[in-house]
């Protein structure tokens, strides 16, 4: 009995160390782990232009991804990943940073975009020159003024990672690392970042115990009559390319969305940024002008630069007044989802 | 007895668990055996400056408007490749996209698989990538981006990729660079390149025929338009330059006969 014991004993533990040997963890892998993912389109949304096609949502996936966005690196010295500049309490834009920096101190041409809702986006960047979110991540990870990397580099480090290899398997049932499978997990990531739970939603929603104020109903009204043909709800943009009347940065050398048509017409045009989050996602425009939300409104609406392509609703449209700006800001702050900003599913998974 | 149940517990849970890490995929079944009797033809691409071999680096060349260079870079994708039967009846392969490269000279090799016996006339195929891809997200094998033939910023693929030097480019390191590429409007340098075979090339379960294509990079420089190394020696976008480029190098591909 009691040598029975002993290889009773000495099974258990044996089997016990195979177990946790299969599932160690390495120092690197990020925890708590995401579970139960889905996406979800919010009621009243229209349906998305991209729906995980050919890249099934997985919670392994949607991990994967999530790790990768906040892998620095990703970048050629290891100092930057795409949370550097995309950071959650802000929507996922660059608070206080007019232009981010990228690696070795310097400063990009633009204004770090906030990130939520892309599921809705046919063209991505200020200048849309890039049409699918499965290939967006590429552009940071190999922008010299940005990240610097590139997927050779990014692959041949993924595939030397114990920790990675086996997020690989869990998602693609292999160990392999290849451009396609890292971009896939990217969209998982990026898709995911739905933000639909502001007030303004709850009150759409007919959610008990929500109400706009006086102020916020005025500016819900002004809105509607002065900004939502352009910030169209329920994303808040129709995502067109308009030239709003912002005197050019020379020192920039920014045609915006000409440098992707190559069409005159479409100098210093860029595309309609989502007014959802825009309380948090300070500073403005893109590049970053504006620190404040009464100057974002003021300029554009009241104080246009004339250029010959000038959007006419801004050309032709009525000053408004220091008041009703007020109240369109108070508008505008329903439209901060802090379930999103707040969500840890979307946070660096290495810091709690 | 605890420690017996105990012990058969572990037990299984020890085999579970091997087994579980051992899991794999039974393999799949080949489920498209082609209707017809199938075979092989191979295409043969060889790169070259007029009649002589393309050599990278090393050697001298000179284009129709007398500027001297050499070559540094040579890739071009093929695409869509089409074989047209005495019959009317077309081969179309599958996934057909290839990046071929002077760097290597195994990508100048396709071979096409599944081919009908049939009596073939002609082949068409695509220079460059078809608008699909380069609007569908991220996609793998000779279309990865990491093969460097993409462009991140604006997306869409560089359907063919010249660089080299010349001493009458303005550029400080002398550099002559042309990235060609754009699939969409009036900025598609796509083009369609059919060849007519000088006899006919059967493929049977005796015959598999290997056809030789040339790619004459001199055709870049030349017809409908000269193209001198001092006035256009950068193209790296979509537009105007890119597309008087491709007009040129769409008349690159001819069968070699010999």
């Amino acid at each position: 009995m009691k040598a029975k014991n002993k290889i009773a004993a000495l099974m258990m533990v044996l089997s016990l160390t195979l177990f946790f040997f299969q599932c160690s963890k390495d120092p690197q892998i990020p925890s708590p782990q995401v579970t139960g993912v889905t996406f979800t389109v919010p009621h009243g949304w229209p349906q998305p232009v991209y729906n995980f096609e050919e890249n099934t949502l997985t919670d392994a996936g949607f991990n994967l991804g999530r790790r990768l966005f906040y892998e620095k690196k990703l970048s050629r010295d290891g100092t930057i990943s795409c949370g550097s500049c995309h950071q959650q309490f802000a929507a996922f834009a660059n608070a206080a940073h007019a232009r981010s920096h990228g690696i070795d101190g310097q400063f990009g041409k633009r204004n770090a975009p906030a990130l939520f809702n892309l599921n809705w986006q046919s063209s991505f960047m200020w200048d849309g020159g890039i049409n699918h979110i499965t290939v967006q991540p590429l552009a940071p990870i190999n922008d010299s003024l940005e990240m610097d990397g590139n997927m050779n580099d990014v692959i041949a480090f993924l595939s030397a990672d114990a920790s990675y290899r086996k997020m690989f398997k869990e998602t693609f049932g292999d160990e392999t690392v290849t451009t396609q499978r890292v971009l896939k997990a990217f969209a998982q990531f990026l898709g995911m970042l739905v933000s639909s739970n502001s007030k303004y939603d709850r009150i759409q929603r007919g959610e008990a115990g929500y109400a706009f104020t006086a102020d916020e109903e005025i500016g819900k009204s002004l809105f509607n009559q002065r900004c939502a043909s352009c910030h169209t709800p329920p994303l808040f943009s129709n995502f067109s390319y308009r030239n709003i009347g912002l005197e050019p940065n020379v020192a920039l050398q920014d045609s915006g969305r000409m440098r992707i048509s190559e069409s005159v017409q479409d100098m210093h045009r860029y595309k309609m940024p989502s007014l959802r989050n825009v309380e948090v996602s300070s500073p403005y425009m893109h590049d970053g002008r504006f620190k404040t939300l009464d100057k974002a409104i003021d300029y554009h609406i009241n104080k246009p630069y004339y250029m010959s392509n000038i959007d006419p609703v801004i050309l032709n449209g009525q000053a408004l007044s220091a008041d009703e700006i007020q109240s369109i800001i108070s508008f505008l702050n329903t439209l901060t989802d802090n379930t999103f900003i707040h969500d840890t599913r979307f946070s660096d998974p290495l810091y709690k | 007895m605890i420690h017996k149940s105990l012990l058969k517990w572990f037990g299984i849970f020890l085999v579970a668990t091997a087994f579980n890490s051992c899991k794999k995929d039974k393999p799949k079944e080949d489920t498209n055996i082609p209707p017809v009797a199938t075979g092989a033809f191979n295409l043969l691409f060889k790169n070259t400056v007029g009649d002589s071999a393309l050599v990278l680096e090393t050697s001298e060349y000179k284009n129709a408007n007398g500027d001297t260079f050499t070559i540094s870079t040579f890739n071009y994708y093929i695409s869509n490749v089409k074989l047209i039967a005495d019959d009317n009846s077309v081969y179309t392969e599958s996934e057909s996209y290839h990046l071929l490269s002077a760097f290597n000279d195994n990508t100048l090799k396709i071979p096409l698989k599944n081919v009908p016996f049939k009596k073939y006339i002609s082949i068409s195929f695509m220079i460059g990538v078809d608008s699909v891809k380069n609007v569908t997200g991220i996609q793998v094998g000779d279309l990865d981006p990491a093969k460097g033939m993409f462009w991140n910023w604006n997306t869409g693929y560089i359907m063919a990729k010249f660089e080299g030097y010349s001493s009458k480019s303005p550029e400080v390191d002398k550099t002559v660079l042309y990235h060609v590429g754009g699939f969409s409007g009036s900025n598609s340098v796509l083009k369609t390149v059919g060849l007519d075979f000088p006899t006919a090339m059967t493929v049977s379960e005796t015959e598999s025929p290997k056809l030789k294509v040339k790619a004459d990079v001199l055709e870049w420089f030349t017809s409908p338009q000269n193209i001198s190394f001092s006035s256009l020696y950068v193209i790296h976008a979509p537009g105007a330059d890119a597309k008087k480029m491709a007009d040129n190098f769409a008349d690159m591909f001819s069968i070699i006969t010999n």
